[in-house]
């Protein structure tokens, strides 16, 4: 098997830069087809910075990034905006359009990029509905909706055109335990049904490993650790033990870099 | 505490020098690609058609109540001084030409901004704040011919309109003061303002005016809106730098328009 047909999405060589800030130095990261890939950090890593680099909502400093045998960064703008009908995001808000209901929200994508009768787009859109569980929701505006519900409509939206590769930006932070229990089968029972390369973004340790076929570790610019849930869980590299442990203070400092607290304290007088 | 050093201001002087350029360079690739990039998803007319309404209609109620009010005081200031001269026919002119030329395009240019460009720049920040255009840029739609587009099309067709308005109903109100409360007598008044107006110098420069103003006004509100920093305290500051840059320009503007539609250079 090829690494194209393999992997669906590799980041080679990456770097990203905010003004004069490294966000990301020299990190290779390869996403497996067809399975759920977490991304995990802790917070302010950058880790939805990566997802819009493999998005191409960002450009990279440096390096490559490949969606599906193409390489985002040497596409034009509009060459960008067809290879994004391949994607779906679940954004960490659900971003869902406030203007629209909820049927029309998940109808959007249909109606802008296909030519298919209202019929079909109607049978469509309440078969999304029904794969996560709000189809009785259609006339709802997002407005009427909790935030876990958002959620879902916004998912079903990002399945409606049967995307390859689906990214999901904290789809668990701020989720009541049964909302979350449903996003997390949810996100399992899409890859599995449907064969999408799930690519889920998240801190929350427990539900991430639960679904996941595969972690990233990203931090203090870098890979700091990859492979199974497990592997991670019984690894001996000091900063991935601290993260998956949630050891408050270690490699990563709780305290945020300051002058001598003695200093500071008795400096003044 | 952080103190500043002169060098340091003199660093951010030209740090916000340098910020400055490269907004108006980022604005002005916006505008373009907004204008004249690929259209990518929907019906583009039934989009201006909505975004008409809501920039357009929506802002009819304060242009034509505006209008009203300014066109009477124009006519009960202009009588009170004319009426020393014995040149209180002359009101018809004065409230016509002080409307076509400067107030009309001028005041609905400033109303525009606070009405329609503010929400403008809200709504659009808004969406940026809430994922929705980067929800839209994922689904492989291009939020610049979506939602900047038909607003900008919206703002540049009604602003012309809207100011054409304020002036008709301001000189009706002009009439209404003059002639039925003031006495001033209705062939005089009509008369003196066809004899003076001229379609080409007065009423197209002022068309003229409203058009620059409306595209001006418009370009800064929508993107002042995707620039935004996607905050509510980000949201807040661009709405206000869209009163404020719009009004100013507008007001720069029209000094520039005047001096070389009237300046006889």
């Amino acid at each position: 098997m090829s690494a194209e047909q393999q992997y669906a999405v590799e980041l080679k060589n990456l770097s990203f830069q905010r003004g004069d800030r490294d966000i990301f130095k020299d990190i290779d990261i390869r996403i497996p087809r067809g399975k759920v890939t977490g991304i995990m950090g802790p917070s302010g890593c950058g880790k939805t910075t990566l997802l819009r680099l493999i998005g191409a909502q960002l450009r990279p400093s440096k390096g490559d990034v490949w969606v599906n045998g193409q390489n985002l960064p040497g596409l034009s703008r509009s060459e960008l905006f067809d290879m994004r009908k391949q994607m779906g995001v679940l954004f960490q808000s659900g971003a869902l359009f406030t203007d629209l209901d909820v049927f029309e929200n998940v109808a959007f994508p249909l109606r802008v990029h296909t030519q298919l009768p209202d019929e079909m787009i109607r049978d469509i859109v309440l078969m999304k509905l029904q794969a996560v569980g709000l189809r009785g929701a259609y006339e709802l505006m997002p407005d009427e909706l909790s935030g876990g519900m958002k959620r879902r409509v916004a998912l079903a939206r990002a399945i409606a055109l049967d995307p390859q590769i689906l990214m999901y930006d904290e789809p668990f932070v701020g989720q009541d335990p049964i909302a979350m229990g449903v996003l997390v089968r949810l996100i399992r029972l899409l890859s599995d049904a449907l064969g999408i390369t799930s690519i889920v973004v998240s801190h929350d340790l427990a539900e991430t490993a639960s679904i996941a076929d595969y972690i990233y570790l990203v931090g203090d610019t870098k890979v700091l650790g990859q492979g199974t849930p497990d592997e991670l869980m019984n690894s001996d590299d000091p900063r991935v033990r601290q993260f998956m442990k949630g050891i408050p203070d270690g490699p990563v400092p709780f305290h945020f870099p300051a002058a001598d607290y003695r200093d500071d304290l008795l400096g003044g007088r | 505490m952080r103190k500043t050093s002169t060098l340091e201001r003199i660093r951010l002087l030209g740090r916000a020098g340098i910020d400055a350029v490269a907004t108006l360079g980022r604005s002005t690739v916006f505008l373009l690609r907004a204008l004249f990039g690929r259209s990518s998803a929907g019906n583009p007319l039934q989009l201006l058609i909505k975004q008409l309404y809501s920039v357009g209609v929506m802002s009819l109620a304060i242009i034509v109540v505006s209008g009203i009010f300014i066109g009477m005081v124009l006519s009960l200031q202009g009588f009170n001084i004319l009426s020393d001269y014995g040149s209180e026919q002359a009101v018809g002119q004065m409230v016509a030409l002080t409307l076509l030329r400067e107030l009309g395009p001028v005041v609905t240019a400033l109303l525009f901004a606070g009405r329609a460009g503010s929400a403008l720049t809200a709504e659009i920040g808004n969406m940026k704040s809430t994922e929705q255009l980067s929800s839209l840029e994922m689904i492989g739609v291009d939020p610049l011919k979506y939602i900047v587009a038909p607003r900008l099309w919206a703002g540049f067709i009604s602003m012309p309109l809207l100011a054409v308005i304020f002036s008709v109903v301001g000189i009706w109100g002009g009439a209404m003061v003059a002639i039925d409360w003031l006495g001033v007598y209705e062939g005089s008044f009509w008369a003196n303002m066809q004899n003076s107006v001229s379609f080409r110098e007065d009423v197209l420069n002022g068309v003229i005016k409203s058009i620059v103003f409306g595209f001006v006004v418009t370009w800064i509100a929508v993107f002042q809106g995707y620039d935004c920093e996607p905050t509510s305290e980000g949201i807040s500051r661009a709405t206000t730098k869209t009163v404020v840059y719009a009004s100013l320009a507008v007001l720069g503007l029209d000094f520039i328009l005047t001096a070389l539609m009237f300046g006889d250079f």
